[in-house]
């Protein structure tokens, strides 16, 4: 990485990306070790690669790909600076190295000093589906990612968390670490550990009480897991989309990097595309790249009156009139959304929105960790009032008793799930605002009664 | 010197002004806060509380200490740092 962006092909021999070119996702087979290797030549290693890759990733300006959008060289330099720290003794929590329980699923592990790095692929978004296939079909370099990263925090330790949904992956995942140990790349053991069931599973905090062996629930913070995570050691934890693009600047370099996407919004990224497009699916798209070209390129079949940007706790975008926000976390927060582990779900002229936003309230109150009485009360009666407006016979003070409880459950619980329930419940009483004065005259519409359009667990995650 | 949110002075603190915040998680709606710093912590429909935006005022720093202090579940807490 001395030689910053600049990749030395021999003939035939691996080759930066090009502009334009997939960077994470080359083909729709997975590539093994060594096809991996020669795609993008072996991993830079050593002393040097620890030490310059922060920098390196800081000048990348690559943000987390797993929702939050968080700085990913800040991120890393916490907890590299955390673990050079003498680690504190406080009175509340016992000595640290009482910290773990007998009954810790790490309990046993060998960590003797050190910190711990967590590579995130739980995917528990229901529409969402890039960190499973990028898993399948390049796991080295989410690999190659946690090495990196594992080298430049001091880490003794890596956990790769796949989605329950994805046991398939976790078996191909857990063959291509195998693959590593007996090429003996890494020096840093990797154990793949799967996520358990539940919408909040996957959150930053609940992943870490997991592996600590308690429930799969976010935790009050302080502490940040980078102060104290998986057995009270400072911890990273990335999403594995994340991690593969540090893969790639470690190699080609943070200029390369910011050769595709925009200033502010760097890189490429994996989006999820769902709903009434003809070819739903995973795509890598340029960081930037207007919403309108997007969808086009799935194949945007029929009218379509408005896209969930962000997942389930996401917002309304309407269209047309939102085809050229760019997307991009950047792109999608000026025109009031986030581009969050980027989903993309569309819905189409013959469904109702209203029906739509309130089945997956509904869903969301079910997902709640029922932990914080403001969530744990306010997500059901915000689901109530929206299944109300959708397919009930409201008084016309129901949209303001929305907006009320809307500001009451925002920033009131341990995670951000109150905060994106509330913002999805806005959004769509100001996208189908015209939709919800039809329902609250007249009754449900038409379409309310039509099949969902957007994906939901079945059972839900009850 | 600068302006304290109720309009008088107060010379500009050495240590960064005390907030309160909530464990969101520990707390049972007991109330208590409520009944002892309303200045400060309203109810919500279903009991629990919500707390005034900004650092505590100097002259309710010391009934916000007791309302600390009175939390059943220790959910409650002053705190310097930014969460």
């Amino acid at each position: 990485m001395t030689a910053r962006g600049v990749a030395v092909p021999s003939e035939g021999g691996p080759l930066a990306p090009a502009p334009g070119d997939l960077r994470l996702i080359v083909r729709d087979q997975p590539l093994s070790l060594a096809e991996h290797i020669a795609r993008y030549g072996p991993l830079p290693a050593g002393q040097l690669v620890s030490q310059v890759l922060v920098a390196e990733v800081e000048r990348s300006g690559l943000t987390g790909r797993g929702g939050g959008a968080f700085p990913a060289g800040r991120k890393i330099r916490a907890v590299a600076e955390a673990s050079m720290r003498p680690r504190p003794v406080r009175a509340s929590g016992g000595s640290p190295a009482k910290g773990s329980a007998a009954n810790s699923s790490v309990a046993n592990s060998s960590v003797a000093k050190g910190s711990v790095v967590v590579a995130n692929g739980s995917e528990s978004e229901p529409a969402s589906r890039k960190d499973s296939v990028l898993l399948s079909l390049a796991p080295h370099l989410v690999l190659d990612g946690i090495a990196l990263c594992a080298s430049a925090v001091g880490a003794g330790r890596a956990y790769l968390c796949v989605g329950h949904r994805a046991a398939a992956v976790a078996q191909s995942v857990t063959e291509a670490v195998a693959e590593r140990v007996r090429a003996g790349l890494d020096s840093v053991p990797v154990e793949v550990t799967t996520t358990a069931d539940g919408y909040l599973s996957g959150q930053e905090n609940a992943l870490i009480s997991a592996l600590n062996g308690n429930a799969p629930l976010p935790t009050f913070v302080p502490p940040r897991p980078a102060e104290r995570g998986v057995r009270r050691r400072p911890t990273l934890v990335l999403n594995v989309e994340t991690l593969a693009h540090i893969a790639l600047i470690a190699r080609f370099g943070s200029d390369w990097f910011r050769a595709s996407g925009t200033a502010g919004a760097p890189g490429s990224a994996l989006v999820t595309i769902t709903g009434a497009v003809e070819r739903p699916g995973v795509r890598e798209i340029p960081l930037g790249t207007g919403l309108g070209e997007v969808l086009q390129r799935s194949g945007l079949s029929q009218p379509a009156q408005a896209v969930l940007t962000g997942g389930y706790f996401g917002t309304w975008l309407p269209l047309p009139a939102a085809l050229a926000v760019p997307v991009s976390d950047e792109g999608m927060r000026a025109a009031g959304a986030t581009l969050g582990p980027g989903v993309l779900a569309v819905l189409p002229e013959s469904a109702c929105g209203l029906a739509e936003t309130a089945r997956i309230a509904s869903f969301l109150a079910a997902g709640s960790a029922g932990q914080c009485g403001p969530c744990r009360n306010g997500l059901p009666a915000l689901a109530d009032a929206l299944n109300l407006i959708a397919f009930g016979q409201p008084s016309q003070d129901i949209v303001g008793w929305v907006e009320q409880l809307s500001g009451l459950v925002t920033g009131r619980g341990a995670c951000h799930l109150p905060d994106g329930a509330a913002g999805l419940a806005r959004s769509a009483l100001r996208v189908f605002a015209t939709d919800v004065q039809a329902h609250l005259t007249a009754g449900p519409c038409a379409r309310a009664g039509g099949p969902p359009i957007l994906p939901l667990p079945a059972g839900g995650y009850l | 010197m600068t302006a304290n949110r109720d309009g008088g002075t107060i010379q500009q603190p050495r240590f960064p002004e005390p907030r309160l915040r909530v464990n969101p998680i520990a707390c049972e709606a007991h109330g208590v806060c409520i009944e002892l710093l309303p200045e400060l912590i309203s109810a919500d429909p279903w009991g629990y509380p919500i707390l005034r935006p900004g650092p505590v005022p100097l002259h309710l720093q010391s009934l916000a200490r007791r309302a600390v202090a009175a939390c059943p579940t220790l959910a409650l807490m002053l705190t310097s740092l930014q969460p």
